[in-house]
């Protein structure tokens, strides 16, 4: 043992922590450039489908987003299938008002361009999603995507079964 | 006049402000880019005008139907959704001049000249209340991508580049060209209980 200790003193100067703000800073920097904040809290079970015929979606802001799902907390809001907008459940009724409102913060050149963001879980029946289009059409917001994730939606259906 | 000696600010806690607000940052990110199907729903039709009778002739119309029970009914047969998109294909295109298939009509198209389309043919697709959201937007996906896979093949054969890859600036004509022999007509019937 002592073979090893008795060896010529070379100690490793500690290594220089100057520039770790440097690189801190860096890291930091492109979080803040490329994030987008949560556009809302999520009060609905939300798995999204596949499907491989997919655009992207390009502008955010032109963006305006419906989730469809069953309540997270079943046991104060049941098993049934909701809507949610913004931030609380809401009825069909209610999705004229939002749209019109999310119109509203737009500038006007824009407000063709709008899009309507379908975030519907895989479980949910179409009885729901169909009332909402109709609301849509109502509400005039014809634009719409149904989000999905990308892969092959025939190989999805057959392991599910 | 006295000059006090300036200390240097110690930075050395400059790393964990910074740090601080890194995972700040980390955890409020959602690095998610949204997509999916894009569709056009139909305008409301106005409350005025009464459910015309379009009248379209039966060998233009390909019927999708899905029951609740996420079944399949093409043109009145079972079918299942592996097949649907080879379906789909054969009836826009109608290789073999088939009675049964839509009728062709000779339009002349920029760049390819006259050219066979079946103009007038229509998908229609009904789903029941009970469909599941899955198999709906399977089918979805199946219909939109016979479009696509045939144009990508019209495509291919014309310039040797798929569709999606054609500038959508410098290309404008060309797309417009394909958009007019294949043109999406997949309309969405009003809503009521298909059952089953």
């Amino acid at each position: 043992m002592s073979k090893f200790k008795k060896g010529e003193k070379k100690t490793v100067g500690s290594i220089s922590t100057a520039s770790l703000p440097d690189i801190v800073f860096m890291l930091l920097f492109f979080f803040m450039v490329t994030t987008v904040m949560r556009e809302v809290e999520l009060k609905v079970d939300y798995r999204p489908t596949t499907a491989d015929q997919i655009t992207k979606l390009e502008e955010k802001s032109l963006v305006s987003y419906i989730y469809i799902g069953k309540p997270l907390s079943t046991k104060i809001f049941g098993t049934v299938p909701r809507i949610q907008l913004n931030d609380s459940f809401a009825e069909p009724e209610q999705i004229r008002d939002f749209i019109a409102a999310k119109r509203e913060q737009l500038n006007e050149n824009d407000r063709p361009k709008m899009t309507v963001s379908l975030k519907i879980d895989k479980k949910v029946e179409m009885g729901i999603v169909t009332d909402v289009k109709q609301e849509l059409r109502k509400a005039s917001a014809l634009k719409i995507n149904y989000s999905t994730n990308e892969g092959d939606p025939v190989e999805a259906l057959r392991s599910r079964r | 006049m006295a000059r006090r000696q300036l200390q240097e600010i110690n930075a050395g806690s400059m790393a964990d402000i910074a740090f601080l607000l890194l995972i700040f940052f980390l955890v409020s990110t959602t690095m998610d880019t949204d997509s999916g199907i894009l569709r056009r729903l139909p305008p409301m039709p106005e409350e005025e005008t009464k459910d015309e009778q379009v009248d379209v002739k039966e060998r233009n119309i390909f019927v999708v139907l899905v029951n609740r029970n996420d079944q399949l009914l093409v043109e009145g047969e079972l079918m299942n959704i592996k097949d649907l998109r080879e379906a789909t294909k054969e009836f826009i295109v109608n290789p073999n001049d088939d009675p049964d298939l839509p009728a062709k009509e000779i339009v002349d198209v920029k760049y390819f000249g006259p050219v066979e389309i079946t103009k007038k043919h229509v998908i229609s697709l009904q789903n029941d209340r009970g469909t599941s959201y899955e198999m709906y937007i399977a089918v979805q996906n199946e219909l939109v991508a016979a479009y696509s896979e045939l144009r990508d093949e019209l495509c291919m054969k014309k310039w040797g580049k798929k569709f999606d890859d054609l500038d959508s600036e410098k290309d404008e004509d060309k797309i417009e060209a394909v958009e007019t022999i294949y043109d999406r007509k997949i309309s969405e019937a009003e809503p009521r209980n298909v059952g089953g």
